[in-house]
């Protein structure tokens, strides 16, 4: 920054001098003190003034001591420092060697590429200047407190954020940049939040134990085990469409809304409340977030526009009613649209459900009485020659291709049957490759 | 006379190099204040919470199907999702679509190269992913036409500048995940081939991944030589978390059930458990009596079991939350070299080096 070339100008700069070190012979040092009584002339400050600032300077590597590299602040005393030569946004290494250049400049004079590199270093500097401000603010303050890990973290944040907006220019700069990354991750997850183990373990040992009787390993599966009886009676009471299911299945709907929208015909059961308490968009609304995140990048833009459309425009036909921040993010981020842009609304729509819907399903005589119906299949206790004889008599079932094609058409009837939506955007939407297999599947039946 | 202002350009890398030294030590520090931290909130381990939990009984697991027709090392293995068909990719280039139930093989095609590392099931059933050293993955869609020749559709999608290492489906046909031998992760859009995100992070080959079952389906974890588990968010491509207590490269990764934890299979002969909210590893499943590595790792259906997949031919069954081995399964004639479990939890698959895949009950 301008303060800092002012700095190592030569005539009204920092005096500087060779110091010996150890054996090397390091030209142009500076002292702490001689920094401090600079910045204090010349910002007209006091010395508390000055030493934030200068330690801000050595923070951020514009100014770096020589004998102990961990200590990175400015002494008010013979402590040794150096200006470092590249700071600033680089591009290439000719950038480098021009801002080198500067620093042998006489008399402070300029060229015009460098006014404009060093006009550019200050524009973008001023974004940061308010946090820069904040965070040597805080510094100041943590160090009073002496709380050494306070400093550290900070210390590190502030240097990380600084370096992290500069890109690597090659070579040693990648290794350089490699080793701030790594140092700014590992900041990062220091200050993470992070729950106590005996929640976590908690909730791992919860799930065991909610479900243990669903786990084939831990419990009999009824009728029987495919893969022990050769016989596929579990497979078929469990179809994707199947009209009465059994009461296990319905019970894991109740384990969780995932788990009820996970199973396409737990989701079709809920979908017949959500019917009934006329509350069908957000449902409607969370399947077309999740079908945009999923789909195919060229189809992003039109569905997009129909969730839009059906959604979220004012007067839309299935209008959600989501808090006024999230809708106008949403809104504003479908001028551009990808994959992510309904996210904030979904997870609020989904935590909606989550929290009210879901319990009131539960509680519903929709689900009440799908638990009655529910069957409970009889254990089937084959001999070890009826389970060979199953062996022998092993169908393929439906292939999974003629099963999805299935679904497809029963998720355009739906489609088609759940007026005002056009009907038209919503085949289109099916992926060209559906499409292919459908006229594939219309030749040959 | 030359002017005490100018730094000499030799004085520069000396610079660099001083710099580097430190930030590599602040690297140490910053490491050990972050195990500071995370054992700060540990007050409890996992066998003391599972003390409470019942004890298993005895299992009787055993082969239930031997899928033969492969003709070299089986390599990679994913079930389909109508919890009954596998597809298989081996070292001799051949992808096999079987029905596990009827060990009748559907499908075949041969790859233009040899070691297919990776193969996955499309969520729809109506496709597979697969790639090795091809460093691509291709998908080809199935068709019920017997006579077809799959590869006249094949689809290139993702493309890597070293070997494929594993791949996955995200919850629809139309994008991919894969991690590769040059170090990164990437997720595909599979109708156009274009890169959507990609994941740089491992200093080294990323050799296994796994997408996590959670509502909010936008995180996965990667495994790699550089013995780093790494959590991502799909969204920014960023690293959200990182473990690094293994002491070997990491072959397999794979969700615990809820999303909130993972566990990992390692050369290092160990199976570990990583808690993702408390953000710590949090059992390590291991025997002094088991040497070989772990190639493959999945859970049972509720959590309970942690089946592993082990260079000795062996597949070990641990009770994951009080730590112990509960059976250990012999059976193939090489080592496993991958595992799933099917679906719905009724089966187990392997494949093995000894050409063959078999399904346990």
């Amino acid at each position: 920054m301008a303060l800092v070339v002012e700095m190592q100008d030569p005539k009204g700069g920092v005096k500087g001098s060779e110091q010996k070190l150890n054996v090397t012979s390091i030209p142009y040092v500076i002292t702490g003190e001689h920094v401090l009584t600079w910045i204090t002339n010349k910002m007209k400050s006091n010395t508390e003034e000055a030493q934030v600032m200068a330690t801000m300077l050595v923070a951020y590597g514009y100014i770096y001591p020589i004998q102990n590299h961990k200590k990175l602040v400015m002494c008010n005393d013979g402590t040794l420092y150096r200006f470092q030569t590249d700071f600033g946004t680089f591009d290439t290494v000719d950038s480098v060697v021009a801002m080198m250049k500067l620093n042998i400049r006489k008399k402070g004079m300029l060229e015009a590429y460098e006014q404009a590199h060093y006009n550019h270093l200050n524009k973008w500097l001023n974004h940061k200047w308010d946090f820069i401000v904040m965070q040597a603010t805080e510094q100041y303050k943590a160090t009073k407190e002496r709380k050494k890990a306070d400093r550290v973290v900070l210390d590190c944040q502030e240097r990380a954020y600084w370096v992290v907006n500069r890109p690597p220019v090659s070579g040693t700069d990648t290794f350089f940049h490699t080793a701030l990354t790594h140092n700014i991750f590992y900041q990062q997850t220091i200050m993470r939040s992070r729950v106590k183990s005996s929640v976590s373990l908690g909730a791992l040992v919860k799930y065991v134990t909610t479900y243990k009787n669903h786990d084939a390993f831990l419990a009999p599966c009824l009728p029987s085990n495919p893969w022990l009886t050769n016989n596929d009676n579990y497979w078929t009471l469990n179809t994707r469409r199947v009209e009465t299911p059994t009461k296990m299945r319905v019970e894991r709907w109740s384990f969780s809304l995932f788990e009820l929208l996970t199973d396409l015909r737990g989701r079709d059961d809920f979908k017949i409340f959500l019917k009934k308490e006329f509350s069908g968009e957000n449902l409607a609304f969370w399947e077309a977030a999740e079908e945009l995140k999923w789909g195919t990048a060229s189809s992003m833009s039109s569905k997009a526009e129909t969730i839009f459309k059906t959604f979220l425009a004012p007067g839309a036909p299935r209008w959600i009613n989501i808090d006024g921040r999230t809708m106008g993010m949403t809104v504003k981020g479908l001028e551009h649209p990808h994959r992510y842009v309904l996210e904030a609304a979904q997870t609020h729509v989904f935590m909606l459900m989550k929290k009210d819907t879901f319990f009131r399903y539960l509680k519903s005589p929709t689900y009440k009485d799908i638990q009655k119906k529910a069957l409970s299949p009889e254990a089937q206790n084959f001999s070890p020659a009826q389970i060979e004889q199953n062996a022998q008599s092993c169908s393929p079932g439906i292939h999974p291709i003629i099963l999805w094609q299935q679904e497809m058409e029963e998720n355009a009837k739906a489609a088609a049957a759940s007026a005002p939506v056009d009907v038209k955007a919503m085949m289109s939407k099916m992926d060209r490759k559906n499409k292919h297999i459908l006229e594939f599947m219309h030749t040959r039946f | 006379m030359r002017s005490p202002l100018i730094p000499e350009m030799a004085t520069q890398e000396v610079q660099l190099n001083e710099t580097l030294a430190h930030l590599k030590s602040e690297s140490e520090s910053l490491k050990s204040k972050l195990e500071e931290e995370r054992a700060k909130l540990h007050d409890v381990e996992l066998h003391q919470v599972a003390e409470k939990v019942e004890g298993l009984g005895q299992f009787v697991m055993k082969t239930r199907r031997t899928l033969k027709g492969h003709g070299n090392k089986v390599l990679c293995m994913d079930w389909c999702k109508d919890k009954r068909r596998i597809v298989s990719s081996s070292q001799d280039g051949k992808v096999i679509v079987w029905d596990a139930f009827t060990t009748n093989k559907e499908h075949a095609v041969t790859m233009p190269c040899t070691w297919v590392m990776a193969c996955a099931y499309a969520p729809s059933g109506c496709a597979v992913a697969c790639g090795g050293l091809d460093n691509k993955c291709s998908v080809y869609p199935l068709s019920l036409d017997k006579n077809e020749n799959l590869a006249a559709k094949k689809k290139s999608v993702a493309m890597h500048t070293n070997y494929l290492s594993a791949c996955s489906f995200t919850n629809s046909d139309m994008q991919i995940l894969t991690s590769s031998g040059d170090g990164t992760c990437a997720l595909w859009d599979v109708e156009s081939g274009q890169l959507l995100q990609s994941f740089h992070g491992h200093a080294a080959d990323v050799l296994c991944l796994d997408l996590a079952p959670s509502e909010t389906g936008n995180t996965f974890v990667s495994g790699g030589c550089d013995k780093k588990a790494n959590v991502w968010d799909m969204r920014s491509g960023q690293c959200i978390q990182s473990f690094e207590t293994h002491e070997s490269d990491i072959n397999s990764v794979r969700y615990y059930p809820s999303g909130d934890a993972f566990a990992s299979g390692s050369d290092d002969a160990t199976c570990r458990l990583y808690d993702l909210r408390a953000d710590r590893e949090v059992a390590i499943y291991s025997k002094e009596s088991i040497i070989f590595g772990v190639s493959s790792v999945d859970f049972s259906l509720s959590g309970r079991l942690l089946f592993g997949g082990y260079n000795d031919y062996t597949i070990n069954v641990w009770d994951v939350l009080k730590g112990t081995r509960v059976s250990i399964l012999f059976g193939h004639e090489n080592r496993v070299s991958t595992l799933r479990v099917s679906p719905d939890g009724t089966a187990f698959s392997t494949g093995s080096w000894d050409h063959t895949l078999r399904i346990w009950a």
